[in-house]
C-alpha cells in the first residue's frame, strides 16, 4: 500500500464535505477523532454528529471512497462515541465559512445549565447574529430545522430568515 | 452479567424506538409547518439514539442479531419499551404532555448514564443528552403555552394528563435487571430519580395551571412484554416493508 502521514490522509480528508453543507469539510467540522496508518491499512476514527443525523452514513462511505480514489485501497472508517462530538470543535476557519453560506455559525456555550432553566420561559436566549446583515436584532422561529444541527431564525433588520447551526 | 445488559440495552433502545415512530407519524400531519420540522427532528433524534442502543444490544446478546434485526422482527411480546410511549398519537396536547413526561424521564436518566461503566453506551448517552436538554426545552414551553392558553388548548392539555398519568409510574419501577445494572456502575437510578422527575413536572404543570390527578400510577407491565393493544398495531405497520422484502436494501 502506498505510504502516507497523518498530515497527507488529513488533507485528503478535507476534500470530504459534509453532504448537507457542502462548504465545510469532516476535518474543519471536527468529527475526525484521530487516524491510524499501518502497513496494511488506514483507519479513520470519526464520532457523529447527532444521533441519528443521515449524514453520518454518506460521510463514512465518501471518507473510504475518496481515501481509495487516492490509493489507498484499505481504508476503513470506525466510529467512537466518546468523548460526545460538540460545536465547539469547528474550527474558527469552518464558522466564517458558515456565516459566509448563510448560516450563524455557533456561539456561546453549548451546555445551557440545569433542568430548571430548561423548563422556564424566561431563560436566557443567546442573541444570534445575522449572517447577512450582522444585526443582533433577529429572532428564534423554531429551535428545530432543516437539519438536526439547525434552527430556524429571522432578522429584524434585513428581513431575511436565516439558519443558526445551533451550540451543541 | 450479559443478559442483565442485553435486557437493559434493549429497554433503553425500544423506549426511544417506540416513541420516535409514534413522533414520526406526526411528519406531514403537524398543525404547523414548524412543529411538523420539530417532531420530524426529535423523531430522527430518538429513532438515531435507539439505533445505537439496539446495535450494541446485538452485540451483547452475541447470536448475530443486528439493530435492524431487532426493530424490525421481533413481535409485541419480545418489546421491553413502558406502554405510555406506544399509546397513539392522539391529539397535538396529548402528544406534547406525553412527550414531556418521557423527556424530563429522559434528561435524568441519560445524565446517570453519561458516567456509566460501559464506555460505549456513556458515550451514546452524553450525545443523547444533548439532545434530550433540546426536547425538554421544546416541550416544556408548549406545555406551558397549552394549559395557560386558550379554553380550548387548556381543556386538551388537562385530559391529555388526565389519560396519560396512570402510565407514568412504570418508568421508575425497578426490577431485577435495573438494580443488577445499578449495582455494576452500568445503569440509571429510576428509583433515585423519580423524585426528581416528579418536581421538575408538578412544577411546569402548575405552571401551566394543569392539575395534576390523583390517580395512582396503574399501567405496568411493557418491562416484560405485556403492552396494550396499540403497539402490536403501531408494528404492523412500521415492520411491514422490511418484513415483506427480508434483506432489501435502500
Amino acid at each position: 500500500m502506498k505510504t502516507a502521514n497523518r498530515d497527507d490522509i488529513l488533507a485528503i480528508l478535507s476534500e470530504v464535505k459534509d453532504p448537507e453543507i457542502p462548504v465545510i469539510d469532516v476535518v474543519e467540522l471536527g468529527i475526525v477523532r484521530d487516524i491510524v496508518i499501518d502497513d496494511n491499512e488506514v483507519r479513520v476514527d470519526i464520532t457523529p454528529t447527532y444521533s441519528g443525523c443521515p449524514a453520518m452514513q454518506v460521510i463514512e462511505r465518501e471518507i473510504v471512497s475518496t481515501l481509495q480514489s487516492h490509493g489507498f485501497q484499505n481504508a476503513r472508517v470506525n466510529t467512537v462515541y466518546s468523548p460526545a462530538w460538540t460545536t465547539d470543535w469547528i474550527t474558527p476557519e469552518a464558522r466564517e465559512k458558515l456565516r459566509a453560506y448563510g448560516i450563524a455559525p455557533p456561539t456561546g456555550r453549548s451546555d445551557f445549565g440545569g433542568i430548571a432553566e430548561l423548563v422556564s420561559l424566561r431563560r436566557a436566549r443567546p442573541t444570534t447574529e445575522c449572517p447577512f446583515c450582522g444585526s443582533a436584532n433577529t429572532i428564534i422561529k423554531s429551535e428545530f430545522g432543516s437539519t438536526a444541527c439547525k434552527s430556524i431564525h429571522y432578522c429584524n433588520s434585513c428581513h431575511q430568515p436565516f439558519d443558526y447551526f445551533k451550540a451543541f | 452479567m450479559s443478559d442483565n445488559l442485553f435486557q437493559y440495552l434493549l429497554r433503553l433502545g425500544d423506549d426511544r424506538l417506540v416513541l420516535g415512530h409514534r413522533l414520526s407519524e406526526w411528519c406531514g400531519h403537524g398543525p404547523i409547518l414548524e412543529e411538523d420540522i420539530a417532531l420530524a427532528n426529535i423523531a430522527l433524534d430518538l429513532i438515531g439514539q435507539a439505533n445505537l442502543y439496539l446495535r450494541i444490544a446485538g452485540e451483547t446478546e452475541g447470536k448475530g442479531r443486528s439493530e435492524d434485526d431487532l426493530a424490525y422482527f421481533r413481535e409485541a411480546i419480545d418489546y421491553r419499551n413502558v406502554q405510555i410511549v406506544e399509546l397513539p398519537r392522539g391529539d397535538y396536547a396529548f402528544t406534547i404532555v406525553r412527550q414531556f413526561c418521557f423527556d424530563v424521564f429522559n434528561y435524568h436518566v441519560l445524565e446517570q448514564l453519561q458516567s456509566s461503566k460501559h464506555a460505549e453506551l456513556a458515550g451514546i448517552a452524553a450525545k443523547g443528552f444533548k439532545e434530550a436538554r433540546y426536547h425538554v426545552r421544546h416541550s416544556s414551553e408548549w406545555v406551558l403555552r397549552f394549559g395557560d392558553g386558550t379554553e380550548e388548548s387548556h381543556t386538551r392539555a388537562q385530559n391529555a394528563l388526565n389519560e396519560l398519568w396512570r402510565f407514568t409510574g412504570e418508568m421508575f419501577e425497578a426490577d431485577n435487571v435495573d438494580r443488577a445494572m445499578l449495582a455494576d456502575g452500568i445503569g440509571a437510578d429510576i428509583e433515585g430519580i423519580k423524585p426528581k422527575w416528579e418536581a421538575v413536572v408538578k412544577d411546569v404543570f402548575s405552571r401551566a395551571t394543569l392539575s395534576v390527578p390523583n390517580d395512582p400510577p396503574a399501567m405496568t407491565g411493557g418491562r416484560r412484554g405485556r403492552h396494550t393493544e396499540s403497539l402490536g398495531h403501531m408494528l404492523s405497520e412500521m415492520q411491514i416493508v422490511a418484513r415483506s422484502h427480508p434483506g432489501a436494501e435502500w
